[in-house]
């Protein structure tokens, strides 16, 4: 009769690193990080060399000199005897405006458009197709130099819209004219918007770093927000009468007043009213100026981010079955309620992710404004200061790291809301 | 009784729907003027086509093919058509075709282009179509070094010593394969090439061109311009970073921390920062990085680093596409006793992979349209390099529409139809219930 006997007992042989699955993972890591270490090490040594044999340092004290040049569109003060710490400001802040007004177009412009592509209208149908296409298809770069090309090429020149006395007498119309009840000029040099100004001041604070901030303007939110704060109010009384009594009370009137009343009264008292850009002898006077480049980079990402978030939202619709529709009529739903409780929810969660990350491009495309040369934070760090300084290390690790925080923060927004609107599976 | 009730004995022939029911009308009041909204849609949107129709149509029937500048251009326009007259002037391109489409390359190695592009067409279509018998694949697997061979020029060794050093890679795979699995092997393959790559290759280059001297005349980076720039580094980093991107996911979803968190880092350092810093990078950075007598050429470093770019985009969609695969697909392959590296291979890359395709071309596309970005750095793309190279003539000097509109309808032919292909391949691979 024979024993099974146990399989001798292996020792832990070096062999086993190597041949043994369950060891192998552990070994490959080791290897990976070693490499690692070694690769990094060796790139920080090259530069260390390299920076010794340049006769360079690396330190980010250049920040705190002065620039000595001149920014074309700044948001906060600037003169060229600031530091070049505050042209990076400068050059951020332009990208951040960019960047939102483009978020905000495009989101507006990518629903309309996406909307009307699946509408029944066969025409429109297909000119949004073309759109869409279009715009998806063509590098941006190409947006962006053609937008700029086509307003400072084929604009009429200030010259054009100005009314001379012999003009007036002959009743001759210039042969440039504003457009929107004489709100904008569009002419070869710049676009004039304009502007809403008050007539009565309430002076204004000068925040720390230099950047005045008008009272007026800090009023007329707060009347803002505390009425909006007010009307929330009204809307949840109005749904615990609704929830307890079964009757919507009438509100109507009450959120009209409640919204525009005190606002009104507070934009009269202000002496609120719009200025018009008019023609002086040279160029266009009063009211926004706003410089081709701005405008053809904020064009030029608009319609080339909405073709895209066109096509999010058009797939976010699709995505929701028809039956969804079909059952909230079954229950005796209004179209718009509908669309407010039932496909928006649900369509919502579709776009959302994707919307945000077309939001994350756009920004980083801002970066593209080089083309025109618009002074966004390329221009100013990755462009101007990293020319004058020669410190192409510092500026350009500066610029990445600024972008790299930028997106983190957009991504952690997207992922906290997925979180939030996550299905509740269990 | 007479005959009170009447009763039909035959049938009446069915009457024609009214008007409004068939035909055009039917169709006009469907789809046009469904209701007030739609017809105004309808309105505004035929107003538009037709402004944009009669804006554009003199400019382009006025179009003047044959002239030495832009003021020959237009005398020859307003000549014809009348004083006030504008038309499109298709004489530059006519004049300037060969360096939108291959930027400075010499006219008399012109040949070797039309050789690599047919080459190109030849290798893509097995890839395309799997139809054809499988064994052309290893066509498309050699095209690079021939591309690459008759496009920079140069020794013919060159090129072959480096496919001897991958031949040595894939034997030594094959061979510890077994023993070692999959990535140790593959290391150690990656090893001993580029122990042959950079100690062997370059004596035994000099010794076979010296007994069978086969070379092309070189040419230099700085020649390729326009869209064979554009080609260059659109397909390099498109075949590259798909089986790079795939890794990089995998290393992402892997259980290996160290693996995982390098994986991450990079995927999320490089979506983080736009295209346009890192081919800074390329041309600024890497100086300090690299020891300071490597001599790199400036398209292989944009090359790589737009690899890198649409590498980490391409691993965010297969992570997406490895999502969505149900758990029970892992759990099947492993009950099936597959390993790692098999279960991948077999079981989930081909489902993810299917699932990943429209992000996979759109990550393509978005990288072909990226190309134009190279000019930043002094490189002659189509759009901006060559076309300011080509303004700097003082007999084109103010043209804009022509030369966008040639280089957009080119764009736009390439990605568009990339677009449909990957529609027509998620057609085929549809495995679902109908």
């Amino acid at each position: 009769m024979t024993l099974a006997s146990d399989p001798p007992k292996e020792g832990f042989r070096l062999s086993m690193l190597i041949y043994d699955t369950r060891f192998r993972s552990i070994t490959i890591q080791v290897v990976v990080l070693l490499l690692f270490l070694a690769g990094l090490f060796w790139l920080l040594n090259n530069a260390y060399v390299n920076l010794e044999a340049k006769g360079k340092d690396f330190n980010f004290s250049f920040l705190w000199s002065r620039a000595g040049y001149d920014i074309a569109q700044t948001l906060i003060p600037y003169t060229n005897d600031d530091t070049h710490m505050r042209a990076l400001v400068e050059g951020l802040l332009n990208t951040l405006l960019v960047s939102i007004l483009g978020c905000a177009l495009a989101t507006v412009v990518g629903t309309v458009v996406g909307v009307l592509r699946l509408s029944h209208n066969w025409l429109v149908a297909r000119l949004m197709t073309i759109y869409v296409e279009t715009f998806r298809n063509i590098p941006l770069l190409l947006w962006i130099l053609l937008m700029g090309t086509i307003l400072a090429e084929t604009r009429p020149s200030p010259r054009d819209f100005r009314v001379t006395d012999a003009m007036r007498e002959a009743g001759q119309a210039p042969e440039a004219s504003m457009w929107l009840f004489d709100t904008i000029a569009v002419t070869n040099r710049g676009t004039s918007v304009a502007a809403p100004v008050f007539s009565n001041s309430l002076g204004s604070v000068v925040l720390p770093g230099n950047i005045p901030v008008s009272l007026n303007a800090l009023a007329l939110i707060f009347v803002m927000a505390a009425s909006f704060y007010g009307w929330r109010l009204l809307m949840r009384r109005a749904k615990a009468v609704q929830e307890a009594t079964g009757v919507r009370p009438t509100t109507w009137w009450q959120s009209t007043l409640i919204l525009l009343g005190p606002v009104s009264a507070v934009s009269v008292a202000l002496g609120l009213h719009l200025e018009y850009p008019t023609i002086t002898r040279f160029d266009f006077e009063g009211g926004f100026q706003m410089l081709h480049s701005f405008t053809a980079l904020l064009i030029a990402l608009t319609v080339y981010t909405s073709a895209f978030i066109a096509e999010i939202v058009r797939a976010g619709i699709m995505a929701i079955s028809r039956g969804q529709t079909e059952a909230a009529y079954a229950l005796g739903l209004r179209p718009s309620r509908t669309m407010n409780l039932v496909i928006l929810p649900q369509a919502l969660r579709v776009i959302v992710p994707p919307l945000i990350s077309q939001f994350l491009n756009l920004t980083k495309n801002s970066s593209l404004a080089i083309a025109v040369s618009y002074m966004d934070l390329r221009g100013t760090l990755g462009g101007i200061t990293l020319n004058q300084t020669g410190r192409e290390l510092e500026c350009m690790l500066l610029m990445m790291l600024i972008y790299l925080t930028i997106s983190l923060v957009i991504s952690s927004v997207m992922n906290l809301y997925n979180k939030s609107i996550k299905l509740k599976e269990r | 009784m007479s005959n009170t009730s009447f009763v039909r004995k035959d049938m009446l022939p069915p009457a024609p729907p009214p008007v409004s029911q068939t035909g055009a009308v039917k169709w006009l009041r469907e789809n046009l003027f469904a209701g007030p909204l739609n017809s105004a849609l309808t309105v505004l949107g035929f107003g538009f086509a037709i402004w944009l129709i009669q804006a554009a149509t003199p400019w382009l029937l006025h179009s003047v093919w044959v002239a030495d500048s832009q003021n020959e251009c237009r005398a020859i326009v307003q000549e014809r058509w009348g004083p006030d007259a504008t038309g499109a002037c298709w004489a530059i391109i006519r004049a300037r075709w060969h360096q939108f489409l291959f930027g400075f390359y010499p006219i008399d190695e012109y040949w070797r282009l039309f050789v690599t592009f047919a080459g190109l067409l030849l290798a893509i279509l097995p890839v395309l179509a799997t139809s054809l018998p499988r064994k052309l694949l290893w066509g498309s697997v050699l095209y690079p070094l021939v591309a690459f061979w008759l496009l920079w020029g140069g020794s013919v060794w060159g090129p072959i010593l480096t496919l001897a050093g991958f031949a040595l890679w894939a034997g030594v795979f094959l061979a510890l394969q077994v023993r070692l699995g999959v990535v140790v092997a593959a290391g150690v393959g990656l090893v001993a090439a580029s122990v042959f790559w950079i100690y062997a290759v370059e004596p035994i280059e000099t010794g076979l061109q010296s007994v069978l001297p086969l070379a092309l005349p070189e040419v230099d980076s700085d020649q390729f311009g326009g869209f064979l720039l554009a080609l260059v580094i659109g397909v390099t980093a498109i075949v590259i970073s798909l089986p790079l991107g795939i890794l990089l996911a995998l290393g992402r979803q892997s259980d290996m921390l160290i693996v995982k968190s390098l994986s991450v880092g990079f995927i999320e350092f490089i979506r983080g920062v736009p295209l346009i810093t890192l081919l800074f990078t390329a041309s600024l950075l890497l100086q300090y990085f690299l020891p300071s007598d490597t001599k790199f050429d400036l398209i292989l470093r944009v090359v790589i680093l737009v690899t890198f770019f649409s590498a980490a985009y391409i691993a965010e969609v297969i992570r997406g596409g490895l999502a969505a695969l149900p758990r029970g697909q892992y759990e099947a392959a492993d009950a099936l006793g597959l390993d790692y590296w098999q279960a991948q291979r077999l079981i989930i890359m081909p489902q993810a992979l299917k699932i990943s395709i429209p992000g996979i071309v759109s990550t393509f596309i978005g990288l072909f349209k990226d190309t134009t970005l190279v000019a930043f750095v002094g490189l002659m793309d189509p759009l901006k390099g060559i076309s300011t190279a080509v303004r700097a003539d003082i007999a084109w000097k103010g043209i804009y529409w022509e030369p966008y509109i040639f280089v957009a309808v080119i764009f736009f032919i390439f990605n568009f139809s990339m677009s449909r292909y990957s529609m027509y391949l998620e057609r085929k691979l549809k495995r679902d219930h109908r």
